[in-house]
């Protein structure tokens, strides 16, 4: 059987700092700089998901498209988009929402979600310049 | 050293997902707005990863010409303003991207020697994207 990797994009806008508690204020200065800014600040979120699964010989699909993209929706943008990651999505209240810590939260949202294909991988573009690979190992 | 090279093309093309094996009103609920019976059409970005040696006199994987002429010959001449549900390639097939996608990799694989064929990634939309790597699937 013929497995395929099928990969979903999406887009969300959110806002965040870095700060952990367990450090004084110098050294969380120190060690995330412009972003412990207790105010927050914001980035345009590119999320890709990827799924495999075999081709269904009936109707030539891997997975219904339009499940994965309500399915991310309801797990994921509803949650997320435009929000501010500290405050208002329940994963940050403890983790610092670090584009590693987001992608591994939206693969935990994402995983045992999808009727059909199995989760590859949560890929999340902070900047266009930077992005998180998540495999769930 | 072992080099990967991927080389992006484009064609455009129309189709119709529908399948002979179902009902006309289980047609429209599987495909939705793609089972419209005029078909629609996409601009596919196709992107081809080919693998090997890297050749120390030409310090190359392969030949992009070869790469190209391959692909031009073989898949954007056929595929190219055409409709996938009325080539043979797909008689029987539901022509999904899904579908595109591992019948380009076999024709690449089968045909194509001059490097390994590695993977075959083909874009329907900006928002969605298939990739095949054959039996034994994709590394990363």
């Amino acid at each position: 059987m013929k497995v395929v990797y099928l990969t979903r994009k999406a887009e969300f806008s959110a806002s965040h700092y870095y700060h952990n508690p367990a450090f004084s204020l110098e050294e969380n200065q120190r060690i995330f700089g412009k972003c412990n800014n207790p105010n927050g600040h914001g980035h345009n979120y590119t999320l890709e998901v990827t799924v495999k699964g075999e081709v269904d010989q009936r109707s030539g699909f891997v997975v219904d498209l339009k499940d994965l993209k309500e399915t991310m929706n309801r797990e994921v943008l509803d949650a997320m988009d435009h929000r501010f990651l500290n405050k208002e999505v329940p994963e940050f209240k403890t983790a610092i929402p670090t584009t590693e810590n987001l992608a591994i939260a939206i693969w935990k949202r994402l995983e045992g979600k999808l009727k059909v294909a199995r989760l590859h991988r949560v890929r999340v573009h902070e900047t266009t310049d930077l992005f998180v690979d998540v495999y769930g190992d | 050293m072992k080099a990967h090279l991927t080389r992006r093309y484009w064609f455009a093309a129309s189709h119709r997902l529908h399948s002979e094996v179902m009902s006309e009103e289980e047609n429209r609920r599987t495909y939705g707005k793609c089972n419209n019976p005029y078909g629609h059409g996409h601009n596919y970005a196709l992107e081809v990863t080919v693998s090997g040696s890297v050749d120390p006199a030409t310090g190359m994987v392969c030949d992009l010409v070869a790469l190209d002429r391959f692909v031009e010959t073989n898949i954007l001449e056929k595929f190219g303003h055409a409709n996938l549900n009325a080539l043979a390639e797909f008689r029987g097939a539901v022509p999904t991207t899904e579908n595109i996608c591992t019948l380009v990799y076999d024709v690449l694989e089968k045909g194509f020697r001059p490097a390994s064929v590695e993977k075959v990634r083909l874009e329907e939309t900006m928002l969605n994207a298939f990739e095949y790597a054959g039996e034994r699937g994709l590394r990363i």
